[in-house]
């Protein structure tokens, strides 16, 4: 009995509250708190065993390059400026791994669209690419997008052709 | 009974609360609902507009996103930055260089963004240095301060930087007026109204570039400039200037300049002292400021020194300033988005005077004029009025505008902004702020193009606003919707410093231009290091130049041996990263100064001088990955005259004894 007096009176006190109190502007109840954000990180996370994508050219906008068979000295030459500025930090030319690995070999272990995709759209590419990703776990340093042209990408991929014996 | 003895109790409780609930100033109860709606931006999601945000005695500029009220950035103007280090490194120590020598902490107050046909073109802001008179450049595309000029025959720089509606001009109006340059300075105080002079300066605008340089120099009565705004659409060519001291104090201003009625206006025609300036009436004066430049290229500041400056004397070229009586002490000064009406703020007055530029123009071609003051005609009262607010609030000291035809001005005394109609001089609405509010921002809100969705009020008291902090608490900024017919507020948010003007843009005028890194090809700091390959060590004489890479996460070189005590060691680092977001830093155990954060693409230097020998430990200050712990390395000191060979590399261990291990 008590108890339903206690609530009787505290559901008059509210409502006295809400009527008599003159805070500025509406006086109305509050309003419901904001919509939570609408999740917009749905379409980043899915890739992984989409049948759509091809691990062997990764994602990018490299869909297809003509790689001829003899080596094009004047693009692998260009590439190796890019090289010297933006990637022998943690690249180096034999085997060692230093930050990232080593790239003698790299253009037997991976196709040219996907060294190109991986070197212009690196950070979709370690959140999308099984060997990017596998890469990641060993190097622990996520490659730094470095913002190489088409032609940077491309020369770099010359100069890793002649690093692996192309003539 | 019992049912009844308990009602009672309840009402009677709620009774007292609703009482309470109506004190307006109380500091919880003035938001109402919906405002948390109104002012949310959700995580991830972008702000509608920028606020820039003058940081008064902190000297720097502070950015706010609206209506979330997140600080985004603060940047360092006028006072070194431990943060950036601005004013440590070799290349921007030249930035706070002025004809006093290097000044670390100035006082910034007011804000001016760029303008195109009256419009906010969202290339660069202005803002002043009150103390050492100066008005620096921000380029909005890398937030950086790019330019500073200081300003001869000034003290108090406090009228400035207000733009003209094309960003021709920027003016800065002296506060204190001093004897000029060129004259000796060594005279009694109370000389003030026959040695001391006012000066007004106009610095031209690049328009391509935005480079500053004094086009001339007003040479007016020595009074206090306060305040201005520039003329627009009908009185573009017209700036107009806040007076006080008009009485020509110079002792307890604080009653001897509160003594006069009426102050003054004073209306400067800036197109006819153009023509004079053509017609060479212009006087060279010998005098002495720097003007710095940053050249983003060689992202290295440069420090010059100036020797002379144009002054035109405006008691004896008529025709270029007219005093227009203004009562009480008037602060604000401005002008609405037609540019016909100027509304002064007198800062005592219980009223606010709304002059029609029109009728100005009329008195002025009637030679209407009340006398003169000075030798500069004063134009009658009333014949430049168009009317008066009456019973506004107290202490008017602001006032921007919302293009619909109406003004909102900010009262001191009595804590309040009030919003009033420009045509009928009527108010329509007055809220409270918590506490004092000074000034006050609408996006756009001094241009001819208001985008008037929001009214910010900065305040000077912020007591029981938040969480108490020892016997200083951060200013409050407080943001109203004004979109509907009443102002509410939505947001209470403190602020860096002492924020005075602020200013406000649409967010989609400047993000898109934002400078995400800097391109390394295009990097021509002379102590660029292109690639690991090019770094080196190179001593001349007792000065080291340290040519050094910094890319997650090593440094080349990070093993430096062979500097002596004595040494002037150069740290030129550059970091490679060619990514958003990713400086590097650089610190040196017990460099007396500072340390460095470098951004990607750009090289910054660091300038130490060993006292001691011993090994001293380097690394980098800002976590770049996860074996960013693992970024650091060591340089070995010897003695002066000490025979150890300069030495340097990365991943090498020398000297020799150790090179058996693979490269």
């Amino acid at each position: 009995m008590k108890l339903k007096f206690a609530m009787f009176s505290t559901a008059i006190m509210f409502l006295t509250i809400t009527l008599l109190s003159c805070g500025g502007g509406n006086n109305s109840t509050p309003s419901t708190p904001a919509a939570a954000p609408t999740a917009s990180t749905a379409e980043t996370k899915t890739d992984n065993g989409n049948p759509s994508y091809d691990p062997k050219r990764g994602t990018g906008k490299f869909t297809k390059v003509d790689i001829p068979a003899t080596l094009d000295a004047a693009k692998a030459s260009a590439g190796e400026k890019v090289f010297n500025v933006k990637c022998s930090s943690c690249h180096k030319l034999t085997d060692e791994k230093l930050v990232g690995p080593g790239w003698k070999g790299v253009t037997g272990r991976h196709s040219a669209e996907w060294i190109m995709n991986f070197s212009t759209n690196t950070d979709e590419m370690i959140d999308k690419d099984p060997k990017a990703q596998a890469m990641l776990e060993i190097c622990l340093v996520r490659m730094p997008n470095q913002n190489l042209s088409d032609d940077d990408a491309r020369n770099i991929y010359e100069f890793m052709r002649k690093n692996d014996g192309v003539k | 009974m019992k049912k009844i003895n308990f009602s009672l109790v309840a009402l009677s409780a709620a009774v007292l609360f609703a009482m309470n609930s109506c004190k307006p100033k109380n500091a919880g109860n003035a938001v109402s609902a919906g405002a948390a709606e109104k002012a949310y931006v959700a995580p991830g999601h972008y702000d509608e507009f920028y606020n820039f945000v003058s940081g008064g005695f902190s000297g720097q500029v502070s950015v706010y996103g609206l209506p979330s009220g997140r600080l985004l950035r603060v940047i360092p103007v006028f006072s070194n930055d431990p943060q950036s280090g601005y004013g440590y490194s070799e290349e921007t120590k030249p930035m706070l260089n002025t004809s006093h020598g290097s000044i670390p902490w100035d006082d910034q107050h007011h804000l001016a963004l760029s303008q195109t046909n009256g419009e906010i073109d969202g290339r660069w802001i202005f803002a002043n240095a009150n103390n050492t008179p100066r008005v620096a450049r921000i380029d909005l595309k890398t937030f950086n301060t790019t330019e500073i000029i200081e300003l001869p025959n000034s003290a108090g720089n406090h009228s400035s930087p207000f733009i003209t509606e094309n960003t021709e001009y920027v003016v800065a109006g002296t506060r204190f007026s001093v004897p000029p340059d060129n004259v000796n300075g060594d005279v009694p105080i109370n000389s003030y109204k026959q040695n001391f002079q006012g000066t007004i300066s106009f610095i031209k605008v690049d328009k391509e570039h935005g480079g500053m340089d004094i086009a001339f120099q007003l040479n007016c009565p020595p009074v206090d400039f306060d305040l201005s705004h520039a003329g627009k659409g009908k009185s573009h060519g017209w700036f107009f200037f806040s007076c006080y001291n008009t009485e020509q104090a110079n002792t307890l201003l604080e009653v001897n300049a509160s003594q006069r009625d009426k102050d003054f206006i004073m209306a400067v025609n800036w197109k006819k002292a153009e023509e004079y300036l053509k017609a060479g009436k212009g006087k060279k004066i010998a005098t002495k400021y720097v003007h710095n430049v940053y050249d983003e290229a060689t992202q290295t500041a440069k420090s010059e020194t100036k020797n002379e400056v144009t002054v035109l004397d405006v008691k004896e070229l008529k025709d270029i300033c007219y005093f227009i009586p203004c009562p009480k002490s008037p602060h604000g000064c401005d002008v609405d988005p037609t540019g016909e009406y100027i509304v002064g703020s007198g800062k005592l007055a219980a009223l606010i005077p709304v002059f029609s530029f029109d009728k100005i123009q009329a008195a002025i071609a009637k030679k209407d004029y009340a006398g003169d003051y000075n030798g500069i005609p004063v134009i009658k009262y009333e014949s430049a009025l168009y009317g008066e607010v009456q019973k506004p609030g107290l202490g008017p000291l602001h006032t921007e505008f919302d293009g619909k035809g109406n003004a909102i001005t900010s009262f001191f005394v009595s804590s309040e902004i009030v919003k009033w109609n420009i045509k009928d001089l009527k108010v329509i609405d007055r809220q409270p702020t918590f506490y004092s509010v000074g000034h006050l921002c609408i996006p756009g809100g001094d241009t001819k193009k208001p985008n008037a969705k929001y009214v910010i009020a900065y305040n000077k008291i912020t007591k029981d606003r938040y969480l108490p902090t020892g016997p200083e608490l951060n200013q409050s900024a407080q943001l109203y919707d004004i979109s509907g017919d009443k102002m509410q507020l939505i947001l209470d948010f403190p602020t860096t410093g002492e924020p005075h003007y602020a200013q406000a843009v649409s967010a989609d005028l400047i993000k898109n231009n934002s400078v995400k890194f800097f391109k390394i090809d295009e990097n021509k700091n002379p102590y660029v290091t292109k690639g690991e390959a090019a770094s080196k060590v190179v001593r001349e004489g007792n000065k080291v130049h340290v040519y050094m890479t910094a890319i997650r996460s090593h440094f080349v070189p990070d093993n430096i041996e062979g500097i002596k005590v004595g040494d002037e060691v150069y740290f030129h680092v550059t970091n490679l990263e060619q990514d958003w977001d990713i400086p590097h830093g650089f610190g040196i155990k017990g460099a007396p100064n500072a340390e460095l954060l470098i951004m990607p693409g750009e090289t910054r230097t660091l300038k130490w001088t060993p006292e001691k020998t011993g090994i001293i430990p380097i690394y980098c200050t800002d976590f770049c990955s996860a074996l960013h712990q693992e970024m650091q390395g060591y340089v070995r000191v010897s003695p002066a005259g000490s025979n150890v060979p300069l030495l340097f590399s990365t991943g090498k261990n020398m000297p020799k004894t150790d090179s058996s291990q693979k490269k």
